[in-house]
C-alpha cells in the first residue's frame, strides 16, 4: 500500500543503516547497564538468605511441662511494619524429659512435610493430624501415616541461661529446612525408618490379656 | 448536516480509522461458521474486559499490605455501597472466565481449529489459558486470608520439592524466607501489572491473527486440511458461501456475551462475593486450607498421589502437559477436522473432562482429610450404645476420646479418611482389631503408645459389637481349620 519512498542514492542508505546500528547497540549497551542491577533487585530475597536466621527466645525452658507438646508463636527475625499478624509463627515445642538440656526439647514447624498446611497436635491420641491431604505424624514428629514422606521439620534448638532458643527465619520445605545453616536435626530425614520406630512402640506394649468379664454380643 | 455527523467527520479526517476498522469487520466468513459454537472466544475476551474494569475498581480501595489488606476487603464488602457487589462481580467472572476459556479451548479442539495454519493462534492460547489460571491463583492471594496465607505455604512446599534450586525458588515466589507483607506485594504486582499485561498483549496478538487468518470453517468430515491448498479452499468458501462477519455472525457473540454477563452478575448478586475467611493470622491453626474452585482437581490429586511419586509428579507432568499442548498443532496438524473422524480427539476431551470433574467433585468435600473436631462434634449414635457392657460403654469412650472419629464414620458422622466402622466386627476379628489398633497400618497410624492396655481392652471390646444383629462376627478362618483337624 504505502511505498514511503526514500530519496536519495543506495550508498546513502547503507551509511545510514550503519547509523540506525549503531544507535540500536547504544540502546542495547545502556538497557544492559541498567539493567543488571534490576535483575541483582528480583533476586535480592535470594542473595541475602543468610541473615534471615536467628536464634529467638522461646520463653524460659521451665514455660514447658516435661511430657507434653504445647503451641508456641514466636516473631519472624526478618520483619517489616507492613507485615501485619504474618509476623508471628507457630511452631510447637516438646519436652520429652524433665532435664535441663537441649536434646529435652524438640521444636518442631508447624506446617506439614506434605505441602505446608498447619497440623494440629491432639494430646489424647498423641498424634499431629494435618486438615489439608490427612497427613499424621507421632508425638516425635515422625511420620505415621498419610501423603507425607518425611517426619515433622523441626528447628534446631539450644538452652540459654534457662531461655529455649530456636534458630529460625524461613519457611520450612523439601529442600529449604526450618534451620537451614550447619547439620541440624530439622535438616535431617527421620532417624529410625517406621518400622524400627514402631518395633519400638510395640516393644514397650505389655501384652495383651483377654477380659473374663466381657460378653460376646450375639 | 446534523451536529453529531459534523464530530464524526472532524475526528474521522484525523484518525482515519473507519476504512482499516470496515474492511476488518466486514471480511466474509463461512456461513456454517456464523454459529452458536462459535461464541466462546468473544465471550472469554468480554469477560477479560469485566475482570479489567472491575480489577480497577476494587484497586481504588484494596490495600496490598499484609498488615491492611483483609480489613480494606472487609471495608469493601461491608461500608463501601456495592463494595461487595464489585468483589463478587470480579470474583465470580474470574471463575466463568477459567470455565469459558476451558470449553472454548475444547471447542476449538474438536473442531480442529488448531490445525494449519492456526498453529501460532492456537500456541498463544495454551499461553493465554495457563496465564488465566495464574490470575486466579494470584487472585486467590490478594484475597488475604487464611485461605490465601496456606495456600501460598502449598505454592511453597511445591517449589521446595525442585532439585537444586528449590530453597532459592521459594525466596524468590515468596519475596524473602516467609510468607509476609513482600509476599503479597509481589503478588499485587504479579496480579495486576505482570500477568495481565502480558495476557492483553497475547489477546491482541491471538485476535489479530483470527482476522488475519480467518474463522475457522465448519469442520466436514473428508475435508482435508493439506498445507498446498487449504488456504485457497478456504478463501474460495468464505467468498462463495460466506457472510460478512458483521452482522452476519457476530450478533450471537454480542447475545451470548450478554448472557454470559447477565449469569455473572446474577451469580454475584444472589451469592455473593467470595470471602475473605478469617483473618490471615498464621498463629491461628485452627483452619481448613482449601483453594478456590478451579484448582480443587489439583488439591484431590496431590492427597492421592503415593508419597514417592509426589515429587516427580509435580515436577514433571505439568511441563509435559504444556509441551503436549504446545506440540498439538505441529503434531496434527493437517488431514481430518472433524470430530467424526477423530476418536482419539474425542475421547481425550472427554477423559479429561470425566476426571477433572471427578477430582473436582471429591475436592468438594475432601474424603482423605480428618475432620478435626469429629471426636468432640460428632457423637456415637445412640442405638449403638444401647445394650453394651459398661467395659464396652467404656471402649466407645475411649474410641471418642482418642480422636478415632476424626478418620472413622459412625451412624454417617466423623472422617472418611479410615473406613466407616459401624460394621467393623463384621470384618475383623478381636486379633486383628487389636493388632490394627496397636500397630496401625493401611495409612492408619500406631496407636500403640497412646493407649493404655486397659483402654485398647475397653477399645476392642467395643468395637466387637459393632455389627447387624443378622450378620455374623468375623472369624479367623485357620481356626475353622484347626478345630477341623483335630476332630
Amino acid at each position: 500500500m504505502d511505498e514511503h519512498p526514500v530519496a536519495g542514492a543506495a550508498e546513502d542508505l547503507s551509511r545510514r543503516t550503519f547509523l540506525m546500528k549503531v544507535g540500536i547497540a547504544l540502546n542495547a549497551a545502556v538497557a544492559l547497564a541498567i539493567a543488571t542491577p534490576v535483575v541483582a533487585y528480583l533476586l535480592g530475597p535470594v542473595i541475602k538468605r543468610k541473615e534471615y536466621l536467628q536464634w529467638i527466645a522461646l520463653g524460659s525452658a521451665d514455660d514447658f511441662a516435661a511430657g507434653e507438646t504445647k503451641l508456641v508463636s514466636f516473631q519472624n527475625p526478618f520483619s517489616n511494619s507492613w507485615d501485619g499478624a504474618t509476623a508471628q509463627v507457630p511452631a510447637y515445642v516438646r519436652r520429652t524429659g524433665t532435664g535441663s538440656g537441649a536434646s529435652d526439647f524438640t521444636v518442631f514447624a508447624i506446617n506439614c512435610a506434605h505441602l505446608g498446611c498447619p497440623v494440629r497436635w491432639f494430646k489424647e491420641s498423641q498424634l499431629f493430624m494435618c486438615p489439608c491431604h490427612g497427613g499424621v505424624y507421632y508425638a516425635d514428629g515422625n511420620r505415621a501415616s498419610g501423603p507425607p514422606e518425611r517426619g515433622l521439620f523441626t528447628y534446631e534448638v539450644k538452652l540459654d541461661n534457662g531461655k529455649l532458643l530456636i534458630d529460625a527465619g524461613q519457611i520450612p520445605t523439601l529442600s529449604n529446612r526450618a534451620s537451614a545453616d550447619g547439620p541440624c536435626s530439622g535438616g535431617e530425614w527421620p532417624q529410625e525408618p517406621a518400622e524400627k520406630a514402631l518395633a519400638n512402640i510395640v516393644k514397650t506394649i505389655e501384652p495383651y490379656k483377654p477380659n473374663p468379664y466381657e460378653s460376646p454380643r450375639g | 448536516m446534523a451536529w453529531y455527523k459534523n464530530i464524526y467527520d472532524w475526528l474521522e479526517h484525523r484518525l482515519q480509522l473507519e476504512g482499516p476498522i470496515k474492511h476488518e469487520i466486514m471480511h466474509p466468513v463461512p456461513r456454517k461458521t456464523a454459529s452458536w459454537w462459535y461464541v466462546f472466544g468473544s465471550a472469554s475476551f468480554v469477560l477479560l474486559m469485566l475482570q479489567i474494569v472491575t480489577g480497577i475498581l476494587l484497586g481504588l480501595v484494596y490495600a496490598p499490605s499484609a498488615a491492611h489488606a483483609w480489613d480494606s476487603l472487609q471495608v469493601l464488602n461491608h461500608d463501601l455501597p456495592l463494595g461487595w457487589f464489585l468483589r463478587a462481580m470480579h470474583g465470580w467472572g474470574s471463575n466463568f472466565m477459567v470455565a469459558v476459556v476451558l470449553i472454548h479451548m475444547a471447542q476449538v479442539f474438536l473442531f480442529g481449529a488448531h490445525k494449519y495454519p492456526r498453529e501460532l493462534t492456537w500456541v498463544l492460547g495454551v499461553f493465554m489459558l495457563l496465564m488465566t489460571l495464574g490470575m486466579a491463583f494470584t487472585g486467590q492471594v490478594l484475597r488475604f486470608d487464611q485461605d490465601s496465607y496456606w495456600g501460598l505455604g502449598i505454592g511453597a512446599s511445591i517449589m521446595g520439592r525442585v532439585p537444586f534450586i528449590g530453597g532459592p525458588l521459594v525466596h524468590l515466589m515468596l519475596g524473602g524466607p516467609m510468607i509476609n507483607g513482600a509476599t503479597l506485594t509481589r503478588f499485587f504486582a504479579l496480579h495486576v501489572f505482570v500477568i495481565p499485561g502480558t495476557l492483553l498483549a497475547f489477546t491482541a496478538m491471538h485476535v489479530w491473527m483470527v482476522l488475519k487468518l480467518g474463522i475457522n470453517e465448519w469442520p466436514t468430515p473428508g475435508r482435508i486440511v493439506r498445507r498446498e491448498t487449504y488456504i485457497a479452499e478456504y478463501t474460495e468458501l468464505a467468498h462463495k458461501d460466506g457472510l460478512p462477519f458483521v452482522p452476519g455472525a457476530v450478533w450471537k457473540d454480542l447475545v451470548f456475551s450478554a448472557a454470559i454477563l447477565f449469569a455473572v452478575a446474577v451469580c454475584a448478586a444472589v451469592f455473593g462475593p467470595y470471602g475473605p475467611t478469617g483473618t490471615p493470622d498464621p498463629t491461628i491453626i485452627a483452619t481448613v486450607p482449601k483453594p478456590d474452585f478451579f484448582f480443587l482437581w489439583l488439591y484431590t490429586v496431590l492427597s492421592f498421589l503415593p508419597p514417592e511419586l509426589e515429587t516427580p509428579f509435580l515436577l514433571i507432568v505439568p511441563p509435559i502437559a504444556v509441551a503436549i499442548l504446545v506440540a498439538l498443532p505441529f503434531v496434527a496438524g493437517v488431514g481430518e477436522k472433524s470430530w467424526w473422524r477423530r476418536p482419539v480427539a474425542v475421547f481425550s476431551v472427554m477423559f479429561i473432562a470425566i476426571c477433572f470433574g471427578v477430582f473436582t467433585h471429591l475436592g468438594t468435600y475432601t474424603p482423605w482429610s480428618p475432620i478435626m473436631n469429629a471426636w468432640s462434634g460428632a457423637p456415637i449414635p445412640v442405638e449403638l450404645l444401647h445394650n453394651r457392657t459398661p467395659l464396652e460403654r467404656q471402649g466407645a469412650n475411649v474410641l471418642q476420646q482418642k480422636q478415632c472419629r476424626n478418620c472413622h464414620q459412625l451412624g454417617g458422622l466423623g472422617g472418611q479418611r479410615g473406613p466407616a466402622l459401624d460394621t467393623v466386627a463384621t470384618r475383623l476379628t478381636e486379633d486383628q482389631l487389636i493388632r490394627q489398633v496397636l500397630q496401625g497400618g493401611g495409612n492408619m497410624p500406631a496407636y500403640g503408645a497412646a493407649l493404655s492396655p486397659a483402654e485398647t481392652t475397653a477399645l476392642v471390646a467395643y468395637l466387637k459389637t459393632l455389627r447387624p444383629h443378622y450378620q455374623p462376627p468375623a472369624v479367623d478362618a485357620s481356626r475353622g481349620v484347626v478345630a477341623m483337624n483335630t476332630k
